[in-house]
């Protein structure tokens, strides 16, 4: 990709007839004019902002979208006095910090695997990449009819080598983590790419160094390979987090939030109260939502990308 | 044989066998129900079909609800379409002026645009929006929902790769005549084209597969795009479970075939953008 860049840039370089002088930059600027904005800021406000902005004063009303009433703190305290709302809370952080950390891991694990010297290599690559580009509801249903508690090829096999037979989706203490899984397993090509994108980009020579000073695999690993893995680390920790916290369509497509609420996570109470025609509430869980993230997001990449620079 | 490639050898085995448990396995068991007769479908055996008729059950999947499939399609096919090419102008645009433009007001817009990255979109409220400008449950409507929603990520994107392109470029393009939009859209557009392929085919692909948007903002059924015929598939038709899978198979395909064609570019324009961003 840069080849075809640098190629055409270089073309274009050969265009300057004569070295530019300083002042000539403050000329330069108005060509990069400030209307380009325009489009997307219309855009920006218009979908994004009102709404993010007017969640909060709907939170704190009845709502018909015709009319609305200010009820105060009405609905906050029905979303955490309500066990059904309050534990989607308690699952959202469940879900988002399992499937965050699940991809990190596995994520770093399958991209040094993928760096290395293996066979089938390309193989392995295309295959890993290929769920994320699966609809998500397609995955869901997929598993749902995989992890069938009685007639699953996954209890199947579990059942053959004499294992217990769970209800994967259908036992209320499991339910959340089989989703979180099978969203790991879709969503892990995404942060084995970055991890690979990383360690590639990381100076041969040092690898060259730690082989002529005798040093183990293991020891590279951890000297080397894990600490320059920070930056990609950090990458996937957000992107990971901001998805699996607010995450809807696996959990909509594999229990709907069940059995019972046990499932429920912020989103689908979201789309639940929306459906049954409290648009409040549904704007207070949308603010609660917006608080998780904030609250999380924000001290977070502030850390880990300090630690970056640090590098 | 050396002890490395050895090694190579035994780590690449296990690692296929497993992948080929993980990844294909699912994937093959796609292909057989979505070529079952209805009761053997129905049974979620991983088995060989009893009669193969994956050609039947194609030609049913697109009969099905008067052929809803062929609207899901054609909605689905605009939608993403449409607010690719307004998110990809749009959020090049922007991209590049923030990339070259230094300016005191870059922080504020960088705050911005990681905001629309990070918060969650505020449906209702947004329902609401639509409502009042009439575009509630219409596919122009959608179209402007989700160039918006993708507009963020694109311009980290962009701004990346345009940080990438030498200064002088813009400068000699001045010097020979150019103004601001030809600049741009002669000289820099042109050379974003790697970039351009990765934020369109990430996009589409997302965009293609949105669920929860065409849930909320479009609803019913002349208006219903390929992921909510899945939904529906599976709400409605229990019983035929072998449609439903012939479904996912076809749902799937047009990701997949933009992705074989672009790969490579894809892979490069990410992790590009990942490492700088």
């Amino acid at each position: 990709m840069p080849t075809t860049n640098t190629a055409a840039a270089s073309q274009a370089a050969d265009v300057i007839t004569e070295p530019h002088a300083p002042k000539k930059r403050r000329a330069v600027k108005s060509y990069y004019p400030r209307s380009f904005f325009i489009p997307t800021i219309v855009l920006y406000v218009v979908f994004f902002a009102v709404p993010s902005v007017a969640s909060f004063y709907f939170s704190l009303t009845r709502w018909s979208l015709f009319d609305s009433h200010f009820i105060g703190f009405g609905n906050f305290t029905e979303f955490f006095q309500n066990p059904q709302l309050y534990t989607s809370f308690i699952h959202t952080l469940i879900y988002g910090f399992i499937t965050s950390g699940a991809k990190v891991l596995i994520g770093f694990f399958l991209a040094v695997l993928l760096t290395g010297p293996v066979v089938g290599r390309g193989y392995l690559r295309a295959v890993v990449f290929f769920p994320v580009l699966v609809s998500t509801i397609g995955v869901g249903i997929m598993y749902k009819s995989l992890l069938d508690p009685f007639h699953g090829m996954v209890n199947a096999v579990l059942g053959f080598f004499g294992f217990g037979q769970p209800g994967w989706f259908t036992d209320p203490n499991l339910a959340i983590y089989t989703i979180a899984a099978v969203d790991i397993w879709k969503g892990i090509g995404i942060a084995t790419l970055i991890f690979m994108a990383g360690i590639v980009a990381i100076p041969t020579e040092y690898f060259e160094a730690a082989r002529i000073d005798g040093a183990s695999a293991w020891a590279t690993l951890r000297q080397i390979t894990i600490p320059l893995s920070r930056g990609p680390a950090a990458t996937v920790i957000i992107l990971s987090l901001i998805g699996g916290l607010r995450s809807f369509d696996i959990i909509w497509a594999t229990t709907g939030g069940g059995p019972g609420f046990t499932s429920d996570v912020i989103a689908s109470v979201i789309y639940k109260e929306y459906q049954a025609g409290f648009y409040g509430l549904s704007s207070a869980g949308n603010v609660v939502l917006f608080l998780v993230v904030t609250v999380i997001m924000v001290p977070l990449s502030f850390a880990l990308t300090r630690k970056q620079v640090q590098l | 044989m050396t002890p490395a490639r050895a090694r190579a050898w035994s780590v690449g085995i296990i690692a296929i066998v497993v992948s080929l448990a993980v990844f294909i396995v699912p994937f093959i068991f796609v292909v057989l129900q979505a070529s079952k007769d209805p009761a053997d479908a129905s049974s979620l055996a991983f088995a060989w079909p009893k009669h193969w008729q994956f050609l039947a059950n194609f030609r049913a999947v697109l009969a099905t609800n008067d052929g809803i499939i062929w609207r899901a399609f054609l909605n689905s096919a605009i939608l993403t379409v449409t607010s690719v090419t307004i998110m990809v102008i749009l959020a090049a645009m922007a991209g590049y002026v923030l990339a070259r433009r230094k300016s005191k007001w870059n922080g504020v817009v960088n705050f911005f645009v990681l905001a629309g990255l990070i918060v969650p979109p505020a449906v209702v409220p947004t329902i609401w929006v639509l409502q009042r400008l009439h575009l509630f449950g219409t596919l122009p409507g959608m179209i402007l929902i989700e160039s918006t929603f993708g507009l963020s990520f694109s311009i980290l994107l962009f701004r990346a790769f345009v940080g990438n392109i030498p200064r002088e470029l813009d400068e000699a393009a001045v010097l020979d005549g150019a103004g601001p939009f030809s600049l741009f859209f002669r000289v820099v557009l042109p050379l974003l084209r790697p970039v351009v392929v990765t934020v369109a085919v990430v996009q589409a692909v997302f965009v293609f597969n949105d669920f929860a948007g065409p849930l909320y903002f479009l609803p019913g059924n002349e208006h219903a795009t390929v992921q909510l015929t899945l939904f529906t598939f599976q709400s409605q038709n229990l019983s035929f479970y072998n449609l439903l899978f012939m479904d996912i198979l076809l749902i799937t395909i047009p990701p997949l075939i933009a992705y074989i064609f672009s790969n490579r570019q894809i892979v490069a324009g990410l992790t590009n953008g990942a490492i700088k961003g």
